[in-house]
């Protein structure tokens, strides 16, 4: 069976190549956009970390900030 | 209506919910695998060769969804006066720009062993490729104008423009003779696919799906955040 996959009548190279460009692909893309949202996180919690306790206070007041501020311990 | 998805109070749900969704994607993509490489029949004309179908064709249904959605979406904002509208489509557009891509490679890959040659300037691949600019001059947009104002309005124009090309993307087959084959699936007439065949498709195609749901919640979570952080610069 596994002769069969690679080499799938002579069309493998054409099979495997369309398959391994479609997952690199999304493997690209999912690593980049991770990045993109732990860069993020990461820039609110040293913003958040640099606030005195009223603005922290003030900030805290919306729920998805604290959200923002559990994810992030989460991660 | 419009309130139940303000951002701050979806939040709770689209931040939690990637994991679970990439856990789905993950089980259903090993499932449409599994089926598209080795289950599925060869076809008796293009031999092991069709199963290049498997990914192409989700890739090119996918991206052609989420265009539309995003010229949809970004329409709506306008008449409703709607931020998140726009944000929702900004979400969109990598996946839907990363699929199109991924339909033109794959289809490429394909020509070579149907037709004899990696590319061929006919209707469908023609049409197909105007739609990666379209995708590539919206993501564009939004990388230029700080302006919120002004890339609403410039970002919605280009999808505007791209929409027209859909369904030349969709009827180029029937009006023009090209190398590309009319659709096999049709939702209102009997379709040419035999099920051992369109079964795997549709795996893989919710498979994709899910995929562009997965890359979605991260980046509207990311341009949710954004924001949230221009809110601490003004305390």
């Amino acid at each position: 069976m596994i002769n069969e996959l690679l080499f799938m009548n002579g069309y493998a190279v054409y099979v495997l190549s369309a398959f391994g460009f479609t997952l690199l692909s999304f493997l690209s893309l999912y690593l980049v956009t991770r990045v993109q949202f732990i860069k993020e996180q990461n820039k609110f919690v040293a913003k958040f970390g640099s606030l005195n306790i009223e603005q922290a206070n003030s900030a805290k007041s919306q729920r998805i900030n604290k959200e923002i501020l559990a994810n992030a311990t989460d991660n | 209506m419009f309130k139940l998805l303000e951002p701050n109070k979806i939040f709770q749900i689209t931040s939690k919910a990637p994991k679970y969704v990439l856990f789905l994607f993950v089980v259903v993509l090993s499932v449409g695998l599994v089926e598209a490489l080795i289950l599925s029949p060869e076809d008796y004309k293009q031999s092991d060769a069709v199963r290049i179908m498997y990914v192409h064709v989700p890739a090119a249904w996918i991206s052609l969804g989420i265009f539309s959605s995003i010229t949809v979406l970004s329409i709506s904002g306008f008449i409703f006066k709607n931020k998140n509208f726009f944000l929702i489509s900004k979400s969109l557009a990598p996946s839907g720009f990363v699929f199109n891509i991924i339909a033109l490679v794959t289809g490429s890959i394909w020509g070579k062993p149907t037709w004899g040659t990696w590319w061929a300037w006919d209707a469908r691949i023609t049409s197909m490729l105007i739609l990666a600019l379209f995708y590539a001059l919206y993501l564009i947009s939004w990388r230029i104008y700080e302006n919120e104002e002004k890339v609403f309005k410039i970002s919605t124009f280009i999808t505007i423009l791209g929409i027209i090309n859909v369904p030349i993307i969709k009827y180029s087959v029937d009006w023009w003779n090209t190398l590309h084959q009319p659709a096999s699936i049709n939702i209102l007439s009997e379709s040419s696919i035999h099920s051992s065949m369109l079964y795997p498709l549709l795996i893989m195609t919710a498979a994709f799906a899910l995929f562009s749901l997965l890359i979605f919640l991260m980046k509207y979570n990311t341009e949710l955040i954004k924001i949230k952080n221009k809110g601490l610069d003004r305390l």
